[in-house]
């Protein structure tokens, strides 16, 4: 029997522009999101938030609010029980902020909770939050980097310690000073809130003493059990969290934030299931953001736009606790061939809260970076934007020498430009006008790597020709229920509609969360080693049973695909999965796996090397391989030179992402990723002032989103792409990928409508005019 | 400023005349502090301090037609009828994005035109007819609208699509999904982060064509 695959599997139903299977629940209201659940019981949690940035609580009078009625509790630093851990205590803590509120009396970012009302209707916990007078000894907070008291320091390591504040490869300064075009320029990217449409929840319901269960609006629930593990110094078994469906996240339900333990807390204290969910409002100040940042480019290339040089300094904001930043420098590292690179990270604390990935965190402001130098260099050459791409196209990963995995870009590029019809640009800046209105184009590499994962999941495949899979992922609207049920109906040879697949729950086998693009890939390879296991019992059974066509064969002469078992050398010899069931009377069989992502599935099937030892090329001199997917943004803005307004009248995005599970809600997701881009290129902005370090616009109304109509048509196409290297089915993730080189691709097309470089984000009216004021 | 901002001003198009009926029945209902506070200043004095004569403090039944049903819920007159269906009704296809009017993921119907429910008051639509995304599909079969949602992919995670597949009926209904480009301005009261808004502009227009 054949296991190590080395071919992407055949497909029947894969890659179909299936409807979403959990569509029916979604469209009909049917689908229950965490706030949703109805536990008999229920009382309401609301939070009381501080108003100071930094400081002291002197006094917190509850009388008023305890005289309310229908209140059960009011619990605030002086009465809430203790957890057994604050996640400062906590070993190896697993979330972005370490720093757990309502310990004692201190306050360190505006929006903090002080306390927690617990009543039985929401109007009532909300009526009596609002009637707690919290006396605050205030200091003058740090704002941001910015802050004249703020103090940039070099964090050695970013990111929980997982990378370096400087990285170098070759010799970036001297390279660039020896270079014949110099480039730099200073980029600035906004604060940003993921602001999923569902506010984050928790319902917390302790089912006994030490047995505690979660709804959670989690992207993973394996981390937030694990978190709340480590916090309440409980086995992790006794505590499950579930999310059926959640309602967006970016990344910021992907990790733990103070709500959710101080709900579980709470019910705790009241001996009742309680519910929490966060405020609009306080979605600014209670699950993280995208940092203030700001980055220096210097960019080096020969006189005919070979890049030779790039020196990258970030600065940016952090809580006054944790080093989270963005590694923006990623991307400038790998996208091209550039032999000198440096990347350094400068951080200062100022009084907020620690701030969290963000879809495509780093690669989304590095490549803002990146992409606008390269077309203001392309631009002073007289190169066509992409041209100078296509001469710093990167054969290998010079970030560390080895291989693509796969590399679909220049099919990428040559595909947009066509759809696009880039041939049809005015290369000189101002000079296309529609109208009063000035009309550019603009173009950018898009590039998101593929993280390593695994995870588990477990196939029941039952004699009447349906099957039961399960793993502990979760779905964002990412489509995981309808593209798992696609790889399992292929692995089992069954209809989609004969397969029921599970996520969302602690007490399914463990997978990763939806985050760094690593369940689609994940996912469906654990299901297709649960898959492998099932059809390794079902081949045993087939081989001796006398009935079988496959009766004494030997179980390595047999392969299956599609649900069929046969002859490797004899097709025609074999028969279903389900046929060789039902014969042996066995009423299901049950098969689980572990799968891998990226680098683990390549050294598993590939060696330690990662090489193809039937290929003689250079990649098995190198050994293992660089794995990302790409693509290019192509864009079409009208500015108005008397307004400042800009409207994208055209995009086109066409990408490389491997296998694509199912076209339909994979070009969704392409569609959503240009769309949260354009709203990080072009409105985005969570303004903190200066004085109090609170955010002055934190709601929907102020903090401005892409509505319908800010959107034109967006045409998105996948080339196809096939990889043996990173998993079964050679799927790569894509949910950061189409947001990478938004920003920049309009930036690129604001120069080309205007001649004016806008390289701060995001890029309002105001910001166009006074552009428009300064000479070109 | 002539037009009051309730719920009886119709989220845009020719709706039916605001019924003045019912918002002073909602006045004497809630009365009190909560009267005042609310009370428009489209109202004259007299009914100002009609409204203030008459007082309802704390939890009252309140029956609300739903999806056709009439149902009684004990709740306070400052309940949002966003709140009442969610919280009281168990009924939480309709979404809460904001609470603030922000979002539109609590659109439901009031007598057929669409509104923020989290921006109304559940007093305020006793004896109104209150369609939610509930009450769109008969039985198995879904309406239109849900069927071009679900064809188009109009949706991801699913959280804004009852107040956008609300908001879409209103506004074929209305007559404003005549074109690509009204639906999308008429659309635009209804925030999707997940940004199927493409796709949700061809559900609408598809269904619209079929209406
Ligand atoms: S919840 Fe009503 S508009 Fe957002
Ligand atoms: S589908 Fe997620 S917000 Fe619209």
């Amino acid at each position: 029997m054949e296991t190590n695959q080395t071919k992407n599997a055949p497909t029947n139903v894969v890659g179909k522009p299936l409807d979403r299977v959990d569509g029916p629940a979604k469209v009909t209201g049917a689908a229950r999101y965490s706030a949703e659940i109805s536990v008999p019981g229920t009382v309401y949690g609301v939070l009381k938030t501080s108003t100071i940035a930094k400081g002291r609580i002197t006094s917190i009078d509850t009388s008023r609010a305890a005289k309310e009625p229908g209140i059960i509790t009011i619990l605030t630093h002086e009465n809430l029980p203790k957890p057994a851990k604050t996640p400062q205590q906590v070993e190896k803590w697993r979330a972005a902020q370490s720093y757990l509120p309502m310990q004692d009396a201190q306050v360190q970012y505006a929006g903090q909770p002080v306390a927690l009302v617990v009543a039985d209707t929401l109007e009532r916990a909300t009526q009596a939050a609002a009637l707690i007078n919290v006396t605050y000894q205030a200091e003058a907070p740090i704002d941001s980097f910015h802050d004249p008291k703020a103090e940039l320091f070099d964090p050695q390591k970013i990111q929980q310690g997982k990378k370096d504040s400087h990285v170098v490869r070759g010799n970036p300064q001297q390279a660039f000073d020896g270079a014949a075009i110099r480039h730099e320029a200073t980029y600035v990217h906004a604060i940003n809130h993921h602001s999923p449409m569902e506010p984050a929840a928790t319902l917390a319901v302790w089912e006994g003493a030490d047995k505690l269960t979660v709804y959670e609006s989690s992207q993973n629930v394996t981390m937030h059990q694990g978190a709340l593990a480590d916090l309440l110094g409980m086995p992790r078994e006794q505590i499950r969290v579930v999310t059926k469906y959640i309602g967006g996240g970016f990344g910021c339900k992907g990790s733990f934030w103070p709500h959710t333990i101080l709900t579980v807390l709470a019910a705790k204290a009241v001996n009742r299931p309680v519910k929490l969910a966060l405020t609009r409002q306080q979605m600014f100040t209670g699950v993280g953001h995208r940092e203030d940042q700001e980055q220096t480019l210097k960019m080096g290339t020969t006189a005919d736009g070979k890049l030779v040089s790039l020196v990258h300094t970030k600065r940016a904001t952090t809580s006054p606790w944790d080093n989270y930043t963005e590694s923006n420098g990623k991307i400038l590292d790998m996208l091209y061939a550039c032999p000198n690179y440096s990347t350094t990270y400068e951080l200062a604390r100022a009084n907020v809260m620690t701030s969290v990935w963000m879809r495509a965190p780093g690669e989304a402001p590095g490549s803002f970076a990146l992409e606008s130098s390269l077309d203001d260099v392309a631009n002073q050459l007289g190169l066509d934007p992409l041209e100078i791409r296509l001469r710093n196209y990167a054969d290998y990963d010079h970030s560390n020498g080895k291989p693509w995995s796969s590399k679909s870009l220049k099919q990428c590029y040559a595909r947009g430009a066509e759809l696009f019809g880039w041939d049809k640009r005015q290369a000189k800046p101002g000079q296309n006008r529609r109208g009063r209105l000035l009309v550019g184009h603009g173009m950018a590499t898009a590039s998101y790597p593929v993280h390593s994962s695994q995870g588990t999941a477990r196939v029941r495949l039952f004699a009447d020709g349906h099957a039961v899979v399960e793993a502990g992922a979760t779905d964002l609207g990412t489509g995981t229920y309808t593209v798992m049920t696609q790889v399992s109906a292929d692995a089992l040879g069954l209809a989609p509609e004969k397969i029921r697949f599970e996520l969302g729950d602690t007490r399914l086998p463990t997978a990763p969360g939806s985050g760094g693009s690593v369940a689609a890939g994940t996912v469906a390879s654990s299901i297709m080693a649960a898959a492998e296991d099932v059809w390794d019992k079902v081949v045993k059974m087939a081989v001796a049973d006398k009935k079988s066509p496959l009766y004494k064969a030997k179980p390595a002469d047999v392969k299956v695909e599609l649900g069929r078992m046969f002859l490797t050398k004899d097709p025609q010899k074999g028969e279903t999965l389900v046929a060789a069931l039902v014969r042996s009377g066995q009423p299901d069989i049950e098969g689980s796996g572990t799968g891998k992502y990226g680098a683990g599935y390549e050294e598993k099937n590939f060696g330690q090397n990662g090489a193809d030892p039937n290929n003689d090329s250079k990649e098995k001199k190198t050994g293992g391989h660089s794995m990302h997917s790409f693509g290019a943004h192509f864009c079409e803005v009208e500015v108005d030179p008397d307004l400042g307004t800009v409207r994208i009248t055209r995009w086109v995005g066409v990408h490389g992402a491997g296998t694509v599970l199912n076209l339909k809600t994979a070009t969704s997701q392409m569609i959503g990723g240009a769309i949260y881009g354009i709203g990080a290129a072009l409105m985005e902005e969570t303004h903190r002032d200066a004085s109090f370090a609170r955010y002055t616009n934190a709601d929907l109304a102020g903090y401005h989103i892409p509505v319908n109509a800010d959107i034109p048509e967006i045409k998105v196409e996948f080339v196809p792409e096939s990889d043996p290297y990173i998993n079964y089915l050679g799927v790569k993730g894509i949910g950061e990928l189409g947001m990478v080189g938004v920003a920049a691709a309009v930036g690129n097309a604001i120069f080309n409508a205007t001649g004016r470089r806008l390289r701060h984000l995001p890029i309002t009216p105001d910001k166009v005019l006074e552009a428009l004021r300064q000479p070109a | 400023m002539t037009e009051p901002i309730t719920p009886d001003t119709p989220a845009g198009g020719p709706g039916k005349p605001a019924n003045d009926g019912s918002r002073r029945t909602f006045m004497k209902q809630a009365g009190g502090i909560l009267g005042l506070a609310l009370a428009p200043p489209f109202l004259s004095q007299a009914e100002r301090l009609t409204a203030l004569s008459r007082k309802v403090e704390g939890v009252s039944a309140l029956s609300l037609k739903v999806n056709g049903t009439v149902r009684t819920i004990q709740a306070e007159p400052r309940v949002t009828l966003l709140d009442a269906l969610r919280e009281y009704l168990d009924l939480t296809g309709s979404k809460k994005g904001c609470d603030h009017g922000q979002c539109g993921a609590c659109t439901v119907l009031v007598d057929g035109r669409r509104v923020n429910s989290c921006l109304t008051l559940a007093v305020m639509t006793q004896g109104k007819e209150i369609t939610t995304i509930e009450g769109l599909a008969k039985g198995e079969e879904l309406h239109p609208m849900q069927a071009a949602f679900l064809k188009h992919d109009g949706f991801q995670c699913g959280y804004c699509t009852p107040g956008q597949i609300m908001s879409g009926v209103a506004c074929v209904q209305e007559g404003h999904a005549g074109s690509e480009a009204e639906v999308r301005e008429w659309m635009s009261g209804n925030l999707c982060r997940c940004s199927a808004y493409p796709n949700i502009t061809a559900a609408i227009l598809e269904a619209a064509k079929s209406s």
